[in-house]
């Protein structure tokens, strides 16, 4: 089966900095990948590879028969037409209402009672009421911006969905409840899913697989089952949390 | 040895220096290309260039206005000191609509809205950078410099003629106020000569100023925010280099726009 995305020996360097040094990385339809790694590791700059807002250095990424990195103009608009993306902080349009925010793409071709009907749909789906639809993203509290966020994520039921550290700055319950709605979105949609995190709960909530990105590489990747007695010490180390082991702390 | 190594580093320094001038310039002129490119073909953004046009236009009619209320007032008083110097203080009305429309409407105009949009908009497109909004317009498909930079551009260029041309009739009306009451000038006298020896081609080059002034505040806010740091110090210098670059660039551009039309 042809993988829904792959990166091939994508290199990228920020000045002196060499954040990625030769990732490969295959994701196949269907299937919710969790990369994990500590801060720094190049997490965020793999996933922005794929959506062409990093351009890498060397090495080729695919989505489906598109090589993501080199496409432009209006094809590179029908490429992203099939991602959806829960962003880090939410980054919600602080301009813009919450369905608005959840409407803004579905705007594009719905009218705008459509799209607000829409909105609202999708905001039921993360647990949000009809009435926060007309409240400003600085309005909301950071668990409910998150679910807003995801809701604009699955808005166009897009075939891709990336989540950006879904569960930071959120309290332990909140989390599980994100990484709840996450998993049922992806698995009612069928969506391929991409996630980075450092939350191990995240990682055995949502992955089917899961990929350890370290010093520029994929160290090990595997299925979520194996990842407890996988002998790999990167892994080891970084599920455990432990402050010795071959990932160097910075005291 | 020591000598002819610090003469290369004081070399190396000015090289640096004119190396990241050519850099900066060049990065400012493919962003307003890409700017006007995306300006002028569609899609367009009509609700956001409205919007916009609220922002840097109507919300700026009352500061503008103040300016221009007292920048022709204090005219009035200062040609009319300079004028009895030469027993011609009958030229008072007809100085101050020529200096208000020709000069001081586009330029003090021009400067308070650099102060109060250019940095306003640079802190704005600064914070969406810093957040992560303008990545999430473009996985939404949305190209940035459509929806961010070409309604702002456009609303520059539209508004400021219009809020010049608001400016130029209170500009005159400060001077008539002062003429009037303060200078016991007639007011039948004093409005015909403003009418009589202000000439279209006296508005039309101010209003045509106002555009470009318009451009380079808006073109200004948009690079700095759209280039802006990581955090909140960041946005700051952002919003510092939006209101100093177009006010130097206000400037210079009605320095060359005045001597085009000069020529003219």
């Amino acid at each position: 089966m042809t993988p829904k995305i792959a990166l091939k020996d994508v290199h990228k360097t920020f000045g002196t900095k060499r954040v990625l040094r030769g990732v490969t990385l295959d994701i196949m339809p269907g299937e919710s990948m969790v990369i994990i790694g500590g801060s720094g590791t190049g997490k965020s700059v793999t996933i922005k590879s794929v959506l062409g807002l990093v351009q890498p250095d060397k090495g080729e990424v695919w989505v489906d028969d598109i090589r993501a990195d080199k496409v432009r103009g209006g094809k590179r608009d029908a490429m992203l037409d099939k991602f959806g993306m829960l962003f880090q902080g939410g980054a919600l349009f602080d301009s813009l209402t919450v369905w608005e925010n959840v409407a803004f793409r579905l705007r594009r071709r719905m009218d705008k009672a459509e799209a607000r009907d829409t909105a609202i749909a999708k905001l039921r789906r993360v647990g949000l009421g009809p009435d926060t639809a007309d409240l400003y993203p600085g309005e909301l509290s950071g668990g409910m911006q998150k679910r807003v966020g995801l809701a604009r994520a699955i808005a166009d039921e897009p075939e891709i969905i990336f989540f950006d550290e879904p569960t930071t700055g959120l309290d332990p319950i909140m989390s599980d409840v994100i990484n709840e709605l996450i998993r049922e979105v992806v698995v009612e949609m069928g969506a391929t899913a991409m996630t980075i995190t450092h939350d191990m709960s995240s990682v055995r909530k949502i992955a089917d697989k899961v990929a350890m990105l370290h010093d520029g590489v994929i160290q090990w990747t595997g299925p979520v089952a194996e990842l407890d007695h996988c002998g790999d010490p990167y892994i080891e180390q970084f599920i455990h949390g432990h402050a010795t082991g071959p990932i160097e702390a910075v005291r | 040895m020591a000598v002819l190594s610090a003469f290369q580093g004081f070399l190396a320094g000015i090289g640096a220096s004119v190396l990241g001038l050519f850099r900066a310039t060049g990065a400012l002129v493919l962003f307003a290309l890409q700017g006007i490119i995306h300006m002028v073909l569609p899609t367009y953004y009509w609700r956001e260039t409205l919007r916009q046009m609220m922002r840097i236009g109507y919300y700026s009619l009352p500061v503008v206005g103040l300016t221009a209320l007292f920048t022709g007032a204090v005219l009035a008083l200062q040609i009319y000191i300079g004028g009895s110097r030469f027993n011609a203080e009958g030229v008072v009305a007809s100085i101050v609509a020529i200096g208000i429309v020709r000069e001081l409407g586009p330029v003090l105009g021009g400067l308070m809205v650099a102060g109060r949009v250019s940095a306003a908009i640079a802190a704005e497109i600064g914070t969406m950078r810093v957040t992560e909004q303008i990545d999430a317009l473009t996985t939404l498909s949305t190209n940035p410099f459509k929806y961010l930079v070409a309604p702002r551009l456009i609303a520059g260029i539209v508004t400021l003629p219009i809020l010049v041309a608001v400016a130029d009739i209170i500009g005159v009306m400060g001077g008539f106020l002062v003429g009037v009451n303060r200078l016991n000038f007639s007011a039948s006298a004093y409005i015909s000569n403003t009418v009589n020896f202000l000439e279209a081609g006296d508005i039309l080059s101010g209003l045509y100023k106002a555009a470009v002034f318009g451009f380079i505040i808006t073109l200004m806010g948009c690079y700095h925010g759209y280039n802006s740091g990581r955090g909140a110090q960041g946005v700051g210098n952002a919003t510092t280099n939006a209101v100093v670059s177009a006010s130097v660039l206000i400037f210079a551009a009605n320095y060359l726009l005045t001597e085009l039309f000069f020529s003219a």
